[in-house]
């Protein structure tokens, strides 16, 4: 199928529409107004529905509704409305509701910059809301990515009824790629039997509900609910690696700073440094055991993680590496973002460091 | 041998948590047996909310969400809008309606969301103990307004039927009681008719129901209606506030 040139907020909300999601509730926040405006404007052809909520606790509630009802349902906001979400966020991980939900992150904290940031990478990974849940978390690096990555979002919220993060940035809303249209693989989901249909008086009520007042009963919810996380965590991890196989140095990064890792390796390269990038799509379930593997291989002396933050990803790297190698740090935040240059020197820094 | 009167096919047999004398049984009655005359529990799906109405959806046969502290409106809608065909009751009490979730109710009456909100107002918190709620009198005791609730301090009770009515959405509001067997009557008629105007697609409905909470009030049930009827209806006057039935109509 022919390329297409598409924005990257636009084309997240048509990947959702492909996905069969006919019900959008959201709320305007720069950077991703694109992507309730692309729903209002193309539901309608669809018969699907779009909603502009009155804020995003009520656009995520919407969903929370919607999703109780057996509907492919998305709501999209940026760094401080996601903030807002992750009451409703929680609901839903305590419900078991397959909700699809985008941050397209920007500068914080607070009301930050509305240049593109990665500075919520705790909150997405660590559970933003209240109690023990996970969301899994998918970060896509270019546009292409995002578009396959939103369509199988649908496909694993189902699967295993858990809401599930598109965690990109400003950078990837507002740029336009060339994109593919492509499906993803089928999966074999399960019947929807536990919405909220209407009993139509043929069988017992069906409830979505996150109480279970006897602790007894919430400690068994809390049990079933980890164990679906194990089984996510088996499943479901994904990630690339950038000319690895002979790095010295390596840098790992996701989305967009994993993009610039890349220009800057091709530096490195050309001033004789052989550098690689080991870029986690997943970052919930984080693909500790490959960048564990990734790290040790004969030839790597360094690794340096880089973000758009000031430093939230490197924890996981360094419980994913145990202190097998050193890791250290280059990091820009509230809106700016890293240099090939930057990230070429940091490298070069830290292979003298060793 | 006839029966003339039994347990509505609208409540499962869950045996309700309701303290002795709480008029929360009643409405749970009026809704599930309004559900049942219109024939619609297979088609309805309510939401319950945070507060003593938090296990609603253990007591009504009907499918039921369970919504976070104020966010039933937003569920309902998201319900709603999944299943146009289908009633869509939210049941809330004065904290989680009046208080925290204002912003869901009144924007699902500016949007006319084709629900319908059944607002048990007993001017306090019930679940959590006594607190002071957006609804309680001036001069009225709670722990957290233990020398009464002032004016300066906190304000004055907010009356929800009739700022719901403003708006043009709200396509029935009506505020009712139940303290007497003649109060419950009408208030069972209100619910109906919100319920009928809700699948004729007239436009978001609320009933308010002034409701007793012995326990937090330190009342026998007794006194309790006879303390609703003297000081909760003159703050809170009984009434229909807003009717435009006719509103889908107008609108065509």
């Amino acid at each position: 199928m022919a390329k297409e040139l598409w924005k990257g907020n636009e084309a997240v909300a048509e990947a959702a529409i492909r996905a069969g999601c006919r019900y959008f509730f959201g709320y305007p926040i720069t950077p991703q107004n694109e992507i309730p405006e692309y729903f209002a404007r193309h539901m309608p052809e669809h018969d699907g529905v779009f909603v502009q909520a009155e804020s995003e606790v009520a656009a995520v509630n919407m969903a929370y509704g919607a999703s109780g009802c057996g509907a492919r349902v998305m709501t999209s906001s940026s760094s401080p409305g996601i903030s807002l979400k992750q009451e409703g966020i929680s609901y839903i991980a305590g419900a078991e509701l397959p909700v699809v939900i985008v941050n397209m992150m920007r500068g914080g904290p607070g009301l930050g910059s509305i240049a593109p940031a990665q500075a919520d990478y705790f909150q997405a990974t660590r559970g933003g809301g209240n109690g023990d849940y996970r969301t899994v978390v998918l970060a896509p690096a270019t546009i292409q990515e995002m578009t396959d990555l939103t369509q199988e979002a649908f496909e694993i919220a189902d699967l295993y009824r858990i809401p599930v993060l598109i965690l990109a940035d400003g950078m990837i809303g507002q740029m336009m790629e060339a994109v593919e249209w492509k499906k993803p693989k089928p999966r074999k989901l399960p019947k929807k039997d536990w919405a909220t249909s209407g009993t139509k008086n043929a069988r017992t009520h069906n409830i979505i509900n996150s109480l279970f007042i006897d602790p007894k009963d919430c400690t068994e919810h809390n049990k079933k609910l980890q164990e679906k996380h194990d089984l996510i965590a088996q499943n479901e991890i994904q990630y690339e690696e950038y000319r690895t196989d002979d790095a010295e140095v390596l840098f790992v990064a996701y989305g967009t700073t994993a993009r610039i890792c890349q220009a800057a390796v091709l530096k490195l390269r050309e001033a004789g440094v052989k550098a690689g990038v080991f870029r986690p799509i997943s970052l919930w379930p984080y693909p500790e055991q490959a960048l564990y593997a990734c790290a040790n291989r004969a030839g790597v002396k360094a690794v340096v993680c880089a973000e758009m933050s000031m430093g939230q990803m490197i924890d996981d790297v360094k419980i994913s590496l145990a202190g097998s190698k050193p890791v250290s740090f280059f990091g820009t935040g509230g809106g700016t973002f890293p240099t090939p240059v930057e990230l070429m020197q940091a490298a070069q820094s830290a292979l003298k460091g060793v | 041998m006839a029966i003339v009167y039994q347990r509505s096919k609208g409540l499962t047999d869950v045996e309700q948590h309701f303290c002795p004398g709480c008029t929360h049984g009643v409405v749970h009655k009026l809704v599930a047996e309004v559900l049942e005359e219109l024939d619609i529990i297979g088609s309805t799906i309510g939401v319950a909310s945070v507060g003593c109405s938090a296990f609603a959806y253990n007591y009504f046969a009907c499918d039921m969400q369970q919504a976070a502290h104020g966010r039933a409106p937003a569920v309902a809608t998201g319900i709603k809008r999944v299943h146009p065909d289908c009633a869509v009751f939210t049941y809330q009490g004065d904290g989680d309606l009046a208080a925290i979730g204002t912003a869901e109710i009144v924007h699902a009456a500016m949007r006319g969301e084709k629900i319908t909100a059944i607002f048990v107002n007993n001017a306090i918190y019930g679940m959590t103990g006594g607190q002071m709620a957006p609804t309680t009198l001036l001069g009225q005791k709670a722990t957290t307004a233990p020398q009464g609730r002032n004016k300066e301090q906190h304000g004055s009770p907010i009356r929800m039927a009739e700022m719901l009515a403003t708006l043009d959405g709200c396509a029935y509001a009506e505020r009712v009681m139940v303290a007497d067997p003649a109060s419950i009557v009408k208030a069972k008629r209100a619910i109906k008719k919100a319920f009928t105007l809700q699948l004729a697609g007239a436009g978001f409905t609320i009933v308010e129901l002034l409701s007793t909470c012995p326990t937090n009030w330190g009342l026998t049930p007794v006194e309790a209606t006879h303390w609703l009827k003297e000081n909760l209806v003159p703050c809170f006057p009984l009434g229909v506030f807003a009717d435009r039935a006719e509103q889908k109509e107008e609108v065509r």
